[in-house]
């Protein structure tokens, strides 16, 4: 195995990273208008993912930086071709963050509302396209002799990157209704409950049908185990949730999109993004990776830094390990 | 769409609002986690109120100007591979590697403890509720110091090869990237310029409600913090920025040369204090100059010879192909005059605030005041009237930007100065666009960001302008009782499970 092969194994487990705590917290966005009954439950569901969102966020920008470093041309020509949704992400996540952070510094209500709006899309929105993204990564986009993409925005919306779409947003709103039943008390959490269980079979279908897809059309066995992974996890979910088990569902729904991610990550290889127009102009490991000696500088750095960050991230969960309930709202903001 | 304008026009005007926008926030964000970080520290080791209710009132502006100096970084890090894929590609194996080094070593770092830090006042002992904020102060330094090596780069490549079979920029020696003196004056001058920035920020506001007569023992202490900070970063910005300057002498003599409206060459070399010159022909039509001065920042003495806007065109000419290798020469030459004075005007007005507030230095006992007291303003041995009192806290309080406006010119200073140049000597700019994004895309999303960041702005600034008139908080019984053990207090009571949290969204 050699160093770009690492990286590329790297770059999925930065997205399995950013998809698994940024899927629950995309989740519990959305779940402001699916599971809320009120304010006060709004801010419960908000609170919850409150000190740790920022932190999930960062595994997006490790990523991207990763790629930046790591395969260059990679970044490039994704980053160039998807302009447009891209740009659309960005602005969701720049709101988004402004909405958590200044929500509950002003005591009008329509200063407030307005605000969980805005959580409730922005969560929405990039949880609907990082699987468009994906699903055209997979599937191929027009890339010319020059690795440039040379489609056009409507050649981005296309079934199969639609479809991906909705495994994204059904799975992180499943995997963050999960969250929220671990992390509540009280009502909202009997309710999650519930709407975990309707929630969790509408995903098993749109999930089973998508790497179905992805398997037929470009499966060999190896995927075909995380394809069986991923939906038998997703099934112990929904089993673990109903019997009351959310702390095992939760592990299950993360295993579900690390096995999913692993799917279609295995099934690129060794591209990175092929090519629709011609399998020879297709970027792969090889032709967009960085040298040896970069590469070699961000594994020792990456071997070093990554362990710590878990440590520390995972630190900050134990020390807010206590479930909220309405009761934990101060009256005053 | 095609509009009639260099392909890399648009592209640089949104990364110029993008970036000029983003840094509005982040000196704050990296003076005020340190000086919160400050003291928060002296809270836990004197136990003043003061300082819990100071930590507690710019702990809380420091949040509502990270949390804008963390969106508008994303943007960041996303925008070289959307606009600029050919500078990615070309450079993406020596500039990608500090970017990914400032993702996982200091964006982790700042996001999560700020996280505990927000969240943790009824979870965390005091003294590792103390060490978080300390980590954010850590993550925002080592942030800054990775995107100033990256840039840096630009400014003065090394370390690198120019690989002929990939036909791109790669990395042989990432310790000279890291360790260049680029890099590290341009650190150093970034970073005593955000602490400037900081303190005649804190100055600014505590001068607010000092003229006021309100909050008097919180503000007079911030007050002197901000005094101090701005005096010394005042003075460390002007000590670096004259590092950087001899360097970028040697490194890019044309960026110096039009910071100067230097057009020949001379020895010994004049410093301009007003230019009014005609680009084309190449002269400046009025010159008001300090001679020998422009040598002495150059070399450190008054003879030596400084190579003008005319002549070094003509060497790189030589050097690399016939071109235009002239930057925006008033721009340059704008932008680093109004990058010093403003810089130094705040650091002159600090400098003057911490002499009339001494608090026993040469000043008479009859003028000493208490703790609780608000100071007198002394000049030499007897107190400012009441009307010159008022009008120096009101000029501390309008000039609180002015380091703000002194930022922003330096680094519109420094990369439009480097131009033609992307990478100095490198690559060009015209060269580093994306070819597959059209001048339509490159628009639309200029006018949202630059809609959205000025609709965010106006929310910013009101919120920043409530909390600081509302002034710093009243403690809590929990305030002053902080819990003894990790995630809250004594486990088990009734009580304390259904107890509201400290801070909630």
């Amino acid at each position: 195995m050699e160093l770009h092969d690492v990286w590329f194994v790297v770059i999925a487990v930065l997205w399995t990273g950013y998809f698994f705590l940024e899927g629950f917290d995309f989740g519990v966005g959305v779940l402001t208008k699916l599971l809320a009954r009120n304010r006060v439950e709004k801010r419960v569901l908000i609170n919850t993912i409150g000190p740790v969102w920022d932190g999930n966020e960062v595994w997006l920008l490790t990523a991207a930086g990763a790629t930046f470093a790591a395969f260059p041309d990679w970044y490039a020509t994704l980053f160039s071709g998807f302009y447009l949704p891209l740009l659309v992400i960005l602005v969701c996540l720049i709101v988004r963050g402004v909405a958590f952070e200044y929500r509950a510094k002003r005591p009008e209500e329509k200063w407030q509302r307005n605000w969980e709006q805005a959580i409730f899309w922005t969560s929405l929105i990039p949880a609907f396209l990082w699987g468009v993204a994906f699903g055209n990564i997979v599937r191929g986009v027009q890339i010319d002799a020059t690795k440039e993409y040379v489609g056009t925005l409507f050649d981005l919306f296309n079934p199969y990157a639609l479809l991906g779409g909705l495994v994204t947003l059904t799975l992180f709103t499943f995997h963050g209704t999960v969250f929220t039943a671990l992390k509540t008390v009280g009502d909202i959490r009997v309710r999650a409950r519930k709407l975990a269980l309707v929630l969790g079979l509408v995903t098993a279908v749109v999930v089973t049908g998508f790497l179905s897809w992805t398997q037929v059309s470009r499966g060999d066995g190896t995927s075909l185990v995380a394809v069986a992974v991923a939906v038998a996890a997703l099934v112990g979910a929904v089993g673990a949730i109903k019997t009351g088990r959310e702390g095992w569902s939760f592990a299950l729904s993360g295993v579900t999109i690390a096995a999913a991610i692993a799917m279609l990550f295995l099934t690129l290889f060794p591209n990175v993004m092929p090519s629709s127009l011609n399998p020879d102009w297709s970027l792969t490991v090889t032709n967009a990776s960085s040298s040896p000696y970069t590469l070699k500088i961000m594994t020792w750095c990456a071997a070093i830094a990554t362990p710590v960050v878990l440590l520390y991230q995972g630190w900050t969960y134990w020390v807010f390990r206590k479930r909220i309930g309405t009761q934990h709202i101060a009256d005053a903001h | 769409m095609d509009l009639a304008l260099a392909p890399e026009t648009l592209a640089r005007w949104q990364f110029g609002i993008t970036t000029v926008y983003h840094f509005l926030f982040v000196p704050l964000t990296i003076s005020l986690a340190a000086l919160t970080a400050g003291l928060q520290t002296a809270w836990v080791r004197t136990g003043k109120e003061k300082y819990l209710r100071a930590t507690k009132f710019w702990g809380k502006l420091f949040l509502i100007n990270i949390a804008m100096g963390v969106v508008t970084g994303i943007v960041q890090e996303f925008q070289f591979g959307m606009n600029w894929s050919d500078y990615s590609r070309f450079v993406g194996d020596v500039f990608g590697a500090p970017l990914a080094f400032e993702a996982l070593i200091a964006f982790f770092f700042e996001s999560t403890f700020i996280g505990l830090w927000i969240f943790g006042w009824d979870k965390l002992p005091k003294r590792i509720h103390l060490a978080c904020i300390w980590m954010v102060s850590i993550g925002t330094i080592l942030s800054a110091y990775f995107i100033l090596a990256a840039n840096s780069w630009m400014q003065h490549p090394v370390g690198y090869k120019i690989n002929e079979k990939t036909g791109r920029a790669e990395l042989t020696d990432f310790w000279a990237v890291l360790s260049q003196n680029t890099t590290l004056t341009q650190v150093f001058h970034t970073m005593s310029a955000a602490f400037l920035t900081g303190g005649a920020f804190m100055v600014g506001i505590a001068a607010f409600h000092l003229a006021r007569k309100k909050h008097i023992p919180v503000m007079k202490t911030s007050l002197r913090v901000g005094l101090v900070t701005v005096v010394i970063g005042g003075m460390l910005t002007a000590i670096s920025g004259d590092f950087l300057g001899k360097v970028m002498y040697q490194q890019q003599p044309m960026k110096m040369a039009a910071a100067e409206a230097l057009w020949d060459g001379e020895s010994p070399a004049p410093f301009s204090v007003f230019a009014y010159g005609d680009v084309d022909k190449g002269h400046n039509k009025v010159a008001v100059e300090i001679p020998g001065l422009l040598s002495f920042l150059a070399h450190s003495d008054f003879e030596s010879h400084v190579p003008g806007i005319n002549d070094t065109n003509k060497a790189l000419q030589e050097k690399y192909g016939p071109g235009d290798y002239r930057p925006n020469i008033p721009v340059a030459y704008w932008g680093f005059r109004w990058m010093i004075g403003f810089g130094m005007a705040s650091f002159s007005l600090g400098l003057l605030g911490l002499w009339l507030t001494r608090k026993r230095f040469l000043l008479p006992a009859r003028l000493r005041v208490g703790a609780d007291e608000i100071p007198h303003l002394v000049l030499f041995r007897t107190a400012l009237s009441p009307k010159f009192t008022r009008l120096y806290w009101l000029v501390a309080l309008w000039t609180l930007a002015f380091p703000l406006i002194a930022n922003s010119w330096g680094w519109i200073f420094t990369e439009m100065g480097r131009q033609p140049w992307v990478v100095y000597g490198v690559l060009r700019t015209r060269d580093a666009v994306s070819p597959g994004v059209s001048q339509a895309e490159v628009l639309i999303s200029m006018i949202i960001f630059t809609a959205l960041y000025a609709i965010l702005a106006v929310v910013e600034v009101k919120l920043l302008v409530k909390y600081v008139k509302a002034g710093p908080p009243e403690l809590t019984e929990a305030d002053l009782n902080p819990p003894t053990r990790i995630g809250g207090h004594d486990r088990g009571t009734d009580r304390d499970a259904d107890r509201p949290m400290a801070f909630s969204y």
